[in-house]
Parts: C-alpha cells; sequence; structure tokens
C-alpha cells in the first residue's frame, strides 16, 4: 500500500465517522438525554434532504444566478422544518407516550411508515435528483501528492460535523437550556420542583434531536441518494452507533463513531463491502455482551 | 309463528343462496362475452415502487392501444391493477387473487426474482399465465411464465467480450449483496476466464450501501482497465456521486454499468453519470419506427418529460407479446396460449425479437451506449440477436 492510498484511506475513515457523528447526534439527544427510541429518525433525516431538494427547485425556478448559495439555505430550512416537525411530534403525540417505552416504539415506526409514503406522494416513488453546487464539485489534491485527492463533499461535512457538535457542546454546556435540559435528564421531579418547566424542556429538547436529523439528511444530499427509503438507510447505523457508545454520553457517541467509522472503512479496504458490515455488527455484539450499557457509558443513578 | 333470530338467518341464508346460485355463473358469463380480464402485478408502495411504477404505466398505455384497435379477437381488455408492494407474500396472495377472483387470463407484473419466485408457485398452481419484463439471473423457466427482458447471458457475455476487445484487458466487479448480482459476476468470472481477461478485483456491497469511499481506493489502487458494475437502486446514486468526487469519470475510467438505465438517471444525476457506458436491451434512443412510436405515446400521455427504460419497453412488448399469441392461438387457454409463443416474432420498439423455441426467453439485442449530459444514452454498440440460454454452460 503507498502512502497516497493510506492517507485517503485515514481520510476515508475520519469522512465515515463525521457523517456517522451527524446521523447520530440528534438521535443520541432524543434517546440518549430523554429516553426515547424514535423509529421516525431516518424520516426526520429524509425529510431534511427533501427540503433541501425542494430549496434547489425553488432557487432554479426563481432565483437561478444565486444557485451557488441555495445548499447553505438549504441546510438551514432543514434544520427550521425539522425542529418544527419535531416540535409539533412531541407535543402532538410523543408526550403522552413517555412511560410506554414500546409503545413509542411501535408509535414512532408507524410514523416512518406514514412518512414514506407521504413522501412517496409527494415527491413520486423515484429518488430525485439533487444537484451539487459547483463549489463542493471535485476533489481537493494538494500539489505534494499527485496520487492523493481529498473530495471536497467530505471535507465540507467534517467541517459541518465538527461545527455541529461544537455547537451542541455550547448549548448543553454554555447556556441555560442545556443546564435545564441536563437537569431534567438527571433528576426530573427535582427539575420540575426547582421550578424548570419540564414539559417545555422535553418539547424543545426533542425538537432539537430531530433538527439535527435534518441537518444530517441535507447534508448526505451531496453524498447519497434521497428517496422515499432513504431513512432506512440511515436509521440503522445511527442506533448502533449510539447504542455502541453508550445512550446516556453524548462524548460517548462521537468516540464510537470515529471508532466505528475508521474500522468500518478499514475493513472495506481489506474485505468486500458486506463482510465489513457483518464483521462490525459482530464486533459491536460482542462489544456490548461484555458492556451492555455501551462503550463509554456514564454511571447515572436511577 | 314465532320466529326467534337463529331461525330466521337460516331461511334467509337460504333464501340468498338459491337466489345468487344460478345467478352468478350468467353474471360471469355474461361479462366473458365482450371483454377478457388481464392483470398488473407491480408494487406501487415501498421499496420497490422506485422502479416498478413507471412499468405499470407501459403497460397500461400498451392495453389502452389494443383497446383502442379493436382489443384482442374482437374483445376489449379490461385490467385490474393490484399492488405487491414490495412485500413477496403479497406478490403471492395477490397473484392468488387475481387467478382465482378474477379469473385474469394474463397478468404482467413482478420485478425482483424475490417477488417473481413467490409467485412462480401461485402461477404453477393456478395454471395462469405471467409476463415477467425484468432483466434477471436466468436459471428459471416455468411452463407458466413468459420472460420478455434478457436473462443473465445476454447481457452480460455480449457486453464483456466488446468491453475486452474495445476498453481493455482487466475488469473490476463490483455490486450489490444479491442474487443478481452475485450470478451475473459468477458469469463474468467464468467468461473472463475463458476469454483470457484478468480479474482485478471484485466486491460486493449490501442493498442501500452508500458508502463507497473506500471501495473507491481500492479501485484506484487496482487501476482497472474496466469497471463492470451490478450495483442497483439507490446505491447508485452514492456510487456514481463519490466515484465523480474522487475524480473517477467518464472522461477518464471506462465503466460499464448494468442495472442504470435512462429511467435511473435523472435520480443519479447525470452529470455524475456523463462518460460511463450501460448494457441494456433497449434505449430510448434506439432508431426503430416501432420506437418512435412508442416514445411519442408514452410521452403524449404521461408528459414530455418523462424517460422510458428497458424495463417499461419489456412491460410494453409484454402485453403485445401476449395478444400475437392469442389471436393466433384462437383461445385465450394458457397451454395453446404457450404454444402458440414459440418462435412468435414481434416489430418490437427494440426491433425486431422473436421468442426462442422451447425456453420461453426472447432472442434480444444487447446493446451498450454512453451517458450524455441530459441523462439519455448514444448507442455505441447493437449485438445481433442473441439465444436466450438461461441454463448457460460456460
Amino acid at each position: 500500500m503507498t502512502l497516497d492510498t493510506f492517507l485517503m484511506q485515514a481520510f476515508n475513515g475520519l469522512s465515515l465517522s463525521t457523517i456517522l457523528v451527524l446521523m447520530a447526534l440528534g438521535l443520541a439527544i432524543v434517546f440518549g438525554l430523554m429516553g426515547v427510541i424514535n423509529m421516525a429518525h431516518g424520516e426526520l433525516m429524509a425529510m431534511g434532504a427533501y427540503t433541501t431538494y425542494a430549496t434547489a427547485l425553488l432557487f432554479e425556478r426563481y432565483m437561478p444566478a444565486l444557485h451557488d448559495i441555495y445548499f447553505l439555505i438549504g441546510i438551514v430550512l432543514a434544520f427550521v422544518v425539522t425542529f418544527v416537525f419535531g416540535f409539533a411530534l412531541e407535543r402532538g403525540l410523543i408526550r403522552f407516550l413517555y412511560k410506554r417505552p414500546l409503545d413509542t416504539m411501535l408509535a414512532t415506526w408507524g410514523l416512518s411508515l406514514i412518512l414514506q409514503q407521504v413522501f412517496r406522494h409527494v415527491f413520486g416513488p423515484k429518488e430525485v435528483g439533487v444537484p451539487t453546487v459547483s463549489w463542493l464539485r471535485g476533489a481537493w489534491a494538494p500539489v505534494t501528492m499527485p496520487g492523493a485527492s481529498f473530495p471536497l463533499s467530505r471535507i465540507f461535512i467534517i467541517v459541518l460535523a465538527l461545527l455541529v457538535s461544537f455547537g451542541v457542546y455550547l448549548l448543553l454546556f454554555r447556556t441555560r437550556w442545556g443546564l435545564r435540559i441536563r437537569a431534567v435528564t438527571q433528576n426530573r421531579a427535582m427539575a420540575g420542583a426547582a421550578g424548570i418547566n419540564t414539559e417545555r424542556v422535553d418539547a424543545l429538547t426533542f425538537a432539537l434531536g430531530c433538527g439535527l436529523a435534518g441537518i444530517a439528511g441535507s447534508s448526505f444530499t451531496m453524498l447519497a441518494s434521497t428517496g422515499p427509503v432513504t431513512g432506512q438507510q440511515y436509521v440503522v447505523d445511527t442506533f448502533i452507533v449510539v447504542v455502541f457508545g453508550g445512550v446516556e454520553s453524548l462524548l460517548g457517541t462521537l468516540l464510537s463513531a470515529t471508532l466505528i467509522g475508521e474500522l468500518q472503512s478499514t475493513f472495506e479496504f481489506l474485505m468486500t463491502g458486506s463482510m465489513a458490515k457483518a464483521s462490525i455488527l459482530l464486533l459491536v455484539i460482542v462489544a456490548l455482551y461484555f458492556r451492555p450499557n455501551g462503550l463509554f457509558a456514564t454511571k447515572v443513578r436511577r | 309463528m314465532k320466529i326467534d333470530r337463529r331461525q330466521f338467518i337460516k331461511s334467509a341464508a337460504a333464501v340468498s343462496t338459491v337466489a345468487a346460485l344460478p345467478g352468478a355463473p350468467f353474471i360471469r358469463s355474461a361479462a366473458a362475452a365482450d371483454t377478457i380480464k388481464v392483470g398488473i402485478l407491480h408494487s406501487l408502495t415501498g421499496t420497490i415502487a422506485i422502479a416498478e411504477a413507471s412499468v405499470v404505466d407501459a403497460e397500461k398505455l400498451a392495453i389502452e392501444e389494443i383497446n383502442a384497435a379493436g382489443g384482442v379477437m374482437g374483445k376489449k381488455l379490461e385490467v385490474v391493477v393490484e399492488d405487491g408492494a414490495s412485500d413477496w407474500p403479497t406478490f403471492a396472495e395477490k397473484a392468488r387473487k387475481l387467478l382465482e377472483r378474477d379469473q385474469v387470463a394474463a397478468i404482467y407484473g413482478c420485478y425482483t426474482s424475490a417477488s417473481r419466485k413467490a409467485v412462480l408457485p401461485v402461477m404453477e398452481r393456478y395454471k395462469g399465465l405471467l409476463y415477467y419484463p425484468t432483466y434477471y439471473e436466468g436459471l428459471e423457466m416455468s411452463p407458466n411464465i413468459m420472460y420478455t427482458a434478457q436473462e443473465g447471458t445476454q447481457s452480460a457475455i455480449a457486453s464483456l467480450d466488446w468491453l475486452y476487445k474495445n476498453k481493455g484487458k482487466s475488469f473490476y466487479l463490483i455490486g450489490s449483496d444479491y442474487i443478481w448480482p452475485r450470478t451475473m459476476n459468477k458469469l463474468a468470472n467464468l467468461h473472463l476466464k475463458k476469454i483470457g481477461a484478468r480479474v482485478a478485483g471484485e466486491s460486493y456491497y449490501p442493498l442501500g450501501s452508500i458508502e463507497f469511499a473506500s471501495e473507491i481506493n481500492k479501485i484506484k489502487a487496482a487501476k482497472p482497465d474496466v469497471i463492470w458494475s451490478t450495483v442497483v437502486g439507490g446505491s447508485n446514486v452514492a456510487f456514481y456521486k463519490q466515484l465523480n468526487a474522487a475524480g473517477i469519470t467518464g472522461a477518464n475510467q471506462a465503466l460499464c454499468a448494468m442495472a442504470v438505465s435512462e429511467e435511473e438517471a435523472s435520480g443519479v444525476g447525470p452529470e455524475n453519470l456523463e462518460g460511463f457506458m450501460s448494457c441494456m436491451g433497449y434505449f430510448q434512443s434506439v432508431k426503430h419506427p416501432a420506437n418512435a412510436k412508442f416514445v411519442k405515446a408514452f410521452k403524449a400521455k404521461y408528459g414530455a418529460n418523462r424517460v422510458v427504460g428497458d424495463t417499461m419497453e419489456c412491460g410494453y412488448i409484454s402485453v403485445y407479446l401476449w395478444k400475437l399469441a392469442v389471436e393466433k392461438a384462437g383461445t385465450t387457454d394458457v397451454p395453446k396460449v404457450v404454444a402458440a409463443s414459440s418462435e412468435l416474432a414481434l416489430d418490437a420498439p427494440e426491433g425486431k425479437i422473436k421468442f426462442h423455441k422451447a425456453n420461453h426467453h426472447l432472442w434480444k439485442h444487447a446493446r451498450i451506449g454512453t451517458f450524455r449530459k441530459d441523462g439519455q444514452i448514444d448507442m455505441i454498440y447493437e449485438s445481433p440477436l442473441i439465444e436466450p440460454n438461461p441454463f448457460a454452460k460456460i
């Protein structure tokens, strides 16, 4: 293996890791902090992707001159749309099911099927083509390494994932809102007694998780397909990352995404794609056998 | 006399049964007098709807055209559309419903091999007739199924021979992980060995997989002359977008896609496909009078921005092939229609084709073309008619 191949492989691992981070952050908040098993998380990503597609269509029709910046606006809109949808979902459905985790699972799974069929009716059963903006097409090839090239879209996702992670960190650990979220997570009754409006915190936290899913879905339009079942392609990986990392820990999610991303791209280089996937799943099963709460679980009092 | 409820229900049931008995056969024969029922069985919902929904459009167009031209043996066709919902047991159940309740003379349907395998025992048990319009891996011949698209060898061998002659000696095989790509690559491995080409790599990814960066790295390291891709569905979007982002384009790498038609091109993004090759039995750009008529009629009915692809054309000709066989046999009786299909010829949009004498498959052309910027395909090679050989020995 040449140095170039090695470098690109390391880059691929990093890229896959950040993709997993983006996928999993939203779920880590919804599932990790709130304990809601949201099976429709993938469909929320698809909703973000479709929002980006709709934005692209609008720009093409009304502002073709500004086409190059549509993508940035698309990401913001994807966040807004899924955030609002998440808020409505929490108020309208999830809040009645907090004490019944199995029912939540069933309800959100049903919701995912409904959303898939809605996408199919509104946007058609075929995949839609989301145009890649010109400044993200192609690859960056450093002059010093003639054999290596780093796709711009992947570099963009790496930067985006870092920004989003940092933003979530600031929000949770440096703002009053974050303080309230953490308080409610750690001890709901006590937080309520201290005057925190726990219902409001629940709704906003859930909406935030959904909004992050929207950002993820929106940015993945550069790499992958956008269709009614797009969400299904993401949701399994997302759950694996969150569960493997340890459900209550955001840092665990980051570390587990990095670990799985690097391992998977290494395995994919060494064997075929299917075998790589199977090996990763096997590793996760073995790891969870020995550490049922996930690799980086924080100890919480129940 | 006091009638209790139980007695009343009994007598009411008896009366209605008697009333229904003579009525039912009368209604059925009356209906049979002026129409023939045919069924369409594809997924309109679920994962596979992406590919099957437009095949339904093409089949409906054919039925409409036939009715406008006077029907089959003077009878109008009455179509019953059922949704297989991308679920194999549902396919079997709907096939049974079409045969038992609707008593359809023929069914045009199924897309994936899995759905066909689920429907096959139902067709054989209820003596139905299925026209299957999707290119597939071969290794099947049911007395109750007619196969109107290419089986594996018809596309694989012709494309490999042409690529070996024109594009290079080493091949990289990549596919989705299920029966069709695995069988195609098995054929490819055997045939490449026979003609003296080298297999530079072979890899499979789970259906729906969206991460190909490492594979692309491997391809770059292996430097094959030709990439031969049997990747299907949504994965294709990821595969071509990422190939492009990594700097592998139609300008610097020969790649032949075995499962990307004009139809998939819009979802993949034609700018990502430009210059890559596709191998199919039919392209929308085929120059043939019957094709010009087909494309024009399709666009007139469904909109000028719609495109047609291989499977849609095969669905369209399925209806016509059945019509011809029925008229030749003079009946819709399944064994007679099948017998009449032997060596039955049709001037189809893809050119003049005909059924094989015995094996229920079609003699077909294999075509290779290059993707243009607008997602259409310019043909660069057309094989002569190739004999179908579903149980190939290489």
